[in-house]
């Protein structure tokens, strides 16, 4: 437990000297008295929208209707991005690659689609988001099996601007 | 009995337009007896071999047949012709005679041109080659004929000897003689001038020119293939256009690592290229012109475009455009910059490809539930779907003879390229693997090159002829995807 706090203490403070003009080396002090509740994200962060309420729905093959589980993703993404008013959006339709190139670009925009709607139609104002399709050209899970292709076919919600930093 | 030969439509002078920076000019001049070139008045024609009656065209396959039951008869009256659709099965042995050389420098293209030629005809699978070592007659003149007894004792039916001068202006005169050994005869011969570094595509031109005449057909060495460079790991994959020879010769890039492009086209009649960028973050639909390098993006629309072709005029792009998850096919003139939609349905509509008249064009859609392949008018009207068998049908592509459309076939987990009649009959796969897409005719339609891609490897470029047959990888530096090929260079 020590340990993961230590480690914890010393990514938090990577993270904060990140872009700042060269502070004191920070990453050896101790770490500080800590909360018992571990840490999460920090709300209203590009973080909490990827850990806390989930960034990525998947869709089955050659579908790109949404899933109870689907659904429910987006229904978190819409009351988290109805908290937070000054997000914007980008919706990236992704493909397996077990189609051709010029078909899955369309099939992702279908999904992009497919996912934006959804959370037009749950109060989320579509000028907050965009879309985009990578058809098959950007694969998460880079491994050529059920699996991978399962997690490669999404709609990747990812916050352009708006998030708390 | 007089035997025919046939000159080519392209046999007239022409000269290269510049295909890209430091490729210089080339004169071009036919080889004959008595006459002036054609069109190439104060140049004096080298006095050679008489160029025998001309054959129209529509007469070949006439002639062609007529030398098969000649050939029964009276092989040495025959034409000497390698059937193309079987002649992988019996391929012609041909000897290619290092070009003759009046200097070390001269010697030196002499032996790398009848190199590019030999390597040609192999590939083709319609040839074989004798190999130099096997040869008794030693060529040393252009202009004295080649003893046919030494030449038929080993074999050879064909007989390529040529030779280079040095020109003025660091300039070279290349010239070829193809000589039919059984009948004795001289067949063709042309000349060129050019610069020295344009050696290779003058033994493109020559092999076009053998090849023309051995079957019949227009060739296709003088020709490019842009494709996609493909690098780094999946997950973050780099994506250029690259441009190179036919044979993989003189590769180089055209974009830069920054944008991740898919799908480049070559325009048929110009020296366009049509492809998709992500340059701008949505996929966009981009021109760039190898005569002056400089690209744009095809229109403004509000949503992304891809799947760019050409129309066969070059003067008209056929493309997707996405809105809101609805994906239909535009036509745009590029002059007028008018836009017309094709398509209007909520299913998939994309992969447009013009017929080469371009009075229609096929697409795919899924229109009837699974993706599928599809022929339309040019203006849209008459849509009707062409493909019944079982799997997956995309990436319809007409031939430039305009009688096939090839296609990718997706099932049990298989991907094949195949080919159909464009209403939907006569379909034949002819290669299948894990993963086989993106066919693209060659310009005489005779062979499909695309690219393969094994379970979890990186793609290549493979080509395979019309027959199924003579499937090879085509050498590229990297891992590749998506080639075009290039119409003949002008």
């Amino acid at each position: 437990m020590r340990n993961t706090l230590l480690a914890l203490a010393a990514v938090a403070s990577v993270a904060a000297c990140a872009g700042r003009p060269d502070p004191a080396p920070t990453v050896n002090t101790p770490a500080p008295p800590v909360a018992e509740q571990p840490r999460g994200p920090v709300p209203g962060s590009i973080e909490d929208f990827r850990v806390s309420v989930g960034d990525r729905i998947f869709y089955g093959y050659d579908r790109f209707d949404l899933t109870p589980e689907a659904r429910s993703v987006l229904e978190r993404q819409a009351a988290w991005l109805r908290q937070y008013p000054n997000v914007r959006i980008l919706v990236a339709g992704n493909c397996d690659e077990r189609g051709t190139r010029e078909y899955n670009l369309a099939l992702g925009a279908r999904r992009a689609a497919a996912a934006r709607d959804f959370l037009v139609s749950l109060g989320v104002a579509g000028n907050r988001m965009e879309t985009v399709s990578y058809g098959k050209e950007r694969p998460l899970d880079p491994r050529a099996n059920e699996e991978a292709w399962s997690v490669n076919r999404n709609a990747h919600s990812q916050i352009v601007s708006g998030a708390v930093s | 009995m007089r035997v025919m030969a046939r000159v080519l439509s392209n046999s007239v002078p022409f000269p290269l337009k510049r295909a890209r920076a430091g490729v210089s000019y080339a004169d071009l001049e036919r080889l004959e007896r008595g006459a002036p070139a054609p069109q190439r008045a104060g140049r004096r024609a080298l006095p050679l071999s008489h160029i025998r009656s001309l054959s129209p065209r529509p007469l070949a396959l006439l002639a062609c047949l007529l030398a098969l039951l000649l050939a029964l008869a009276a092989p040495a009256y025959a034409q000497l012709r390698v059937p193309i659709d079987e002649g992988h099965l019996n391929p012609m042995p041909v000897a290619t005679v290092d070009f003759i050389g009046d200097n070390a420098q001269t010697q030196t293209v002499g032996r790398d041109v009848a190199q590019v030629i030999r390597a040609n005809l192999e590939r083709s699978s319609l040839f074989r080659n004798i190999q130099p070592g096997a040869f008794i007659e030693r060529i040393q003149a252009m202009d004295v004929p080649p003893r046919f007894p030494d030449w038929r004792i080993i074999d050879a039916q064909a007989l390529v000897i040529g030779q280079v001068t040095a020109a003025p202006q660091n300039r070279v005169r290349i010239e070829f003689k193809l000589y039919d050994i059984f009948a004795e005869q001289f067949l063709i011969g042309f000349g060129y001038t050019t610069t020295a570094d344009n050696w290779r595509r003058i033994a493109h031109r020559i092999s076009d020119q053998i090849y023309e005449q051995l079957t019949g057909e227009r060739g296709y060495f003088d020709t490019r293939i842009v494709f996609v460079s493909e690098s780094g790991p999946r997950t973050r994959r780099v994506k250029r256009l690259m441009i190179m020879d036919q044979d993989g010769a003189n590769p180089f890039f055209l974009t830069s690592a920054d944008a991740m492009v898919l799908t480049p086209r070559f325009s048929p009649s110009t020296q366009r290229i049509t492809y998709m960028s992500f340059e701008t973050g949505a996929p966009r639909v981009f021109l760039y012109n190898l005569e002056t390098n400089r690209r744009e993006v095809l229109g403004d629309f509000p949503g992304m475009t891809f799947a760019p072709r050409f129309a066969p005029d070059g003067n008209g792009v056929v493309f997707t455009l996405d809105m809101n998850g609805n994906a239909e096919i535009f036509a745009m003139d590029l002059s007028s910059r008018q836009r017309r939609r094709l398509t209007n349905h909520p299913a998939i509509d994309t992969s447009p490809s013009y017929s080469p008249d371009g009075s229609q064009i096929t697409f795919n859609s899924d229109r009837g539930g699974s993706p599928q392949l599809y022929v339309m008018n040019a203006d849209g009207s008459g849509q009707r779907r062409i493909s019944f068998g079982d799997g997956r049908y995309s990436t319809p592509v007409w031939s430039p003879r305009g009688d096939l459309i090839a296609f990718t076939r997706q099932g049990s987990g298989r991907f094949a390229i195949g080919v159909m009649r464009p209403d939907g009959s006569g379909e034949r796969i002819l290669t299948e693997s894990y993963l086989d897409e993106a066919p693209t005719w060659s310009p005489n339609g005779r062979v499909i090159m695309f690219f393969r891609e094994g379970r979890g490897e990186g793609p290549r470029l493979w080509s395979v002829d019309l027959t199924g047959r003579n499937l090879r990888q085509v050498p590229t530096q990297t891992e590749a995807s998506d080639p075009a090929w290039s119409p003949l260079l002008p």
